[in-house]
């Protein structure tokens, strides 16, 4: 059977084409397609590594970013508070300062009240007397028609002069 | 809707496939009694030939040089001055004659020489056959697949491959992840060059020989001289790069002795497996895609042979003879794959017997082993 009996021919030629494919695949094929392989499988690998690293660091960053904004809503409410605090203060303070103001104010008016009061009861006083001059003029004239009734009643203003000095 | 569509698509091949039997008939006019010649067609279909047919032509060849070391040294000449009718099929190169041998020669097919009237079988005969041929066009087209995925490497870089070129990587990366890596571990890329070109020139064969036109149609993994070149391939590499501990299992094995001496019976089997390997190799791709061919040409037969039975039968016969060798082609695709992978698995395995360290060495070289190892490890 022709089938079975290997050909001579086909032999020889098929070892020299195997052997032109196997070099050519050897030298120029395999390494760079092995390499190309094994250096993308690299580079994916990186890049997932660094994938993950960048989401840890997101994460990371995520976290610090809230604990910031915590931070300054902690300070602002503290601030808030200070202001508060402070605004009171600022009231009491200016409380204080006008009630001062005011009791000052209406020390000085009692002062001038009283001054007035006593130029008042002064006034009051001199017209008082006045009137009781003029009242006793008259009725002194009336009775001081006479010259011992004169006399006598010279005396007794002395005396009362000399008794109050 | 589908049995529809079923009952047209089996009268059109009925419509397409009678006016070829009767040109069939009419073609075997000389033999329509005795009926198709079907072990001849099968063998020169399977078979090598001078020059490669066309389509549709039983007498036009493409041409294809003749290369035959003669009684008085090297003729050169084109197919197509024997593989012809005229002049008998004998060609004149110079002082000696040429021609295919007849039937009833001992060397079918062949080119003889005529010396004084005898056949003589030439002392060196390197024409470039119809299998020659396909295997050029077999190498040219692997050449061409593999250097793609390469170029891609060089040129894109770390892109990833699109197309055909991932197609192709994808199958690199199946072969060396799935057989070569996980059997010959570290050794691995020591034999990986071999094997990716023992498979893909395989497949590559395979798949041309089910292509029934010209670049295609030889039946190259079906011809044993091809799976043998191949076989013997692995067979060299496992013994050139076998380890001590490989040859002291093959002569000194680890048996009681009495399977040793008087009657070395252990070391006996053992040597004959050496051989046993290679031809196991050979045999089960040549079998396989011959087998795998050889139905689908019977299949397509058995129409011709059917034909002598009148119309009806040749059209029911070819309606069901070409669905299924559509099917079993398509298995064929399936077997092409699978045949390449196996080769390519048992080649593995057998490269990595001979690779196979003793328990002593093992230990020896097991620091070293890990070392490197450790020092990837730490970067």
């Amino acid at each position: 059977m022709e089938l079975f009996t290997p050909d001579f021919g086909l032999i020889f030629w098929m070892f020299v084409s195997f052997a032109i494919l196997f070099f050519i695949l050897w030298k120029w094929g395999w390494p760079v397609i092995m390499k190309g392989v094994s250096d993308r499988a690299d580079l994916i690998d990186k890049g997932v590594e660094y994938a993950q690293n960048a989401k840890e660091q997101l994460d990371h960053a995520r976290e610090e970013a809230n604990k910031y904004i915590e931070d300054a809503r902690r300070q602002q409410a503290e601030m808030l508070r200070e202001t508060d605090k402070m605004k009171n203060q600022l009231i009491e303070e200016a409380r204080a300062a006008a009630q001062a103001a005011a009791k000052k104010e209406m020390d000085a008016a009692k002062v001038s009240i009283e001054q007035e009061r006593k130029a008042a009861e002064e006034q009051f006083r001199s017209e008082v007397s006045s009137f009781a001059l003029d009242i006793a003029q008259k009725v002194v004239r009336g009775q001081l028609k006479e010259d011992k009734a004169q006399e006598k009643l010279v005396c007794s203003l002395l005396d009362e002069m000399e008794k109050q000095n | 809707m589908t049995r529809q569509l079923f009952t047209k698509i089996a009268l059109a091949l009925i419509a397409l496939l009678l006016p070829a039997t009767s040109l069939a008939s009419g073609h075997d006019e000389g033999e329509a009694k005795e009926g198709v010649d079907a072990q001849g067609i099968i063998f020169e279909h399977l078979g090598d030939g001078y020059g490669w047919e066309v389509p549709f032509n039983h007498h036009k060849r493409i041409p294809l040089p003749v290369i035959v070391w003669g009684s008085d040294g090297l003729h050169v000449f084109s197919s197509s001055r024997i593989t012809g009718h005229e002049n008998g099929g004998v060609w004149r190169d110079g002082n000696a004659e040429f021609k295919i041998a007849g039937k009833d020669s001992p060397y079918k097919g062949k080119v003889v020489e005529i010396i004084d009237g005898k056949e003589v079988k030439p002392v060196i005969d390197i024409s470039i056959t119809k299998n020659v041929c396909g295997v050029f066009i077999a190498v040219l087209l692997t050449i061409w697949a593999i250097l793609c995925v390469a170029r891609w490497h060089r040129t894109q870089g770390m892109k990833g491959p699109r197309k055909m070129t991932g197609a192709i990587e994808f199958v690199i990366l199946f072969i060396y992840d799935g057989v070569i890596k996980p059997t010959l571990k570290d050794k691995a890329n020591k034999f990986a060059p071999y094997l990716l070109t023992v498979f893909f020139f395989i497949l590559i064969m395979n798949l041309l020989g089910l292509i029934v036109i010209f670049p295609g149609g030889a039946n190259l993994t079906g011809n044993i001289a091809v799976t043998l070149v191949l076989a013997l391939l692995t067979f060299f590499i496992t013994n050139i790069f076998a380890t001590k501990h490989y040859w002291k299992e093959i002569f000194n094995p680890d048996v009681p002795w009495w399977l040793k001496f008087p009657l070395p019976i252990m070391p006996l089997i053992e040597i004959f497996g050496i051989f046993t390997k290679p031809a196991a190799l050979t045999v089960r791709l040549f079998a396989n895609m011959m087998g795998g061919h050889m139905i689908v040409i019977v299949l397509t037969l058995l129409i011709f042979i059917f034909a002598a039975m009148g119309p009806a039968v040749t059209g029911a016969t070819a309606v069901v003879s070409i669905i299924f060798s559509v099917f079993m082609l398509l298995i064929d695709v399936l077997v092409s794959f699978i045949q390449a992978y196996v080769f390519t698995m048992l080649s593995t395995l057998f490269i990595a017997l001979g690779q196979e360290e003793g328990h002593e060495e093992k230990h020896k070289e097991e620091p070293a082993a890990i070392k490197p190892a450790a020092a990837t490890a730490r970067k």
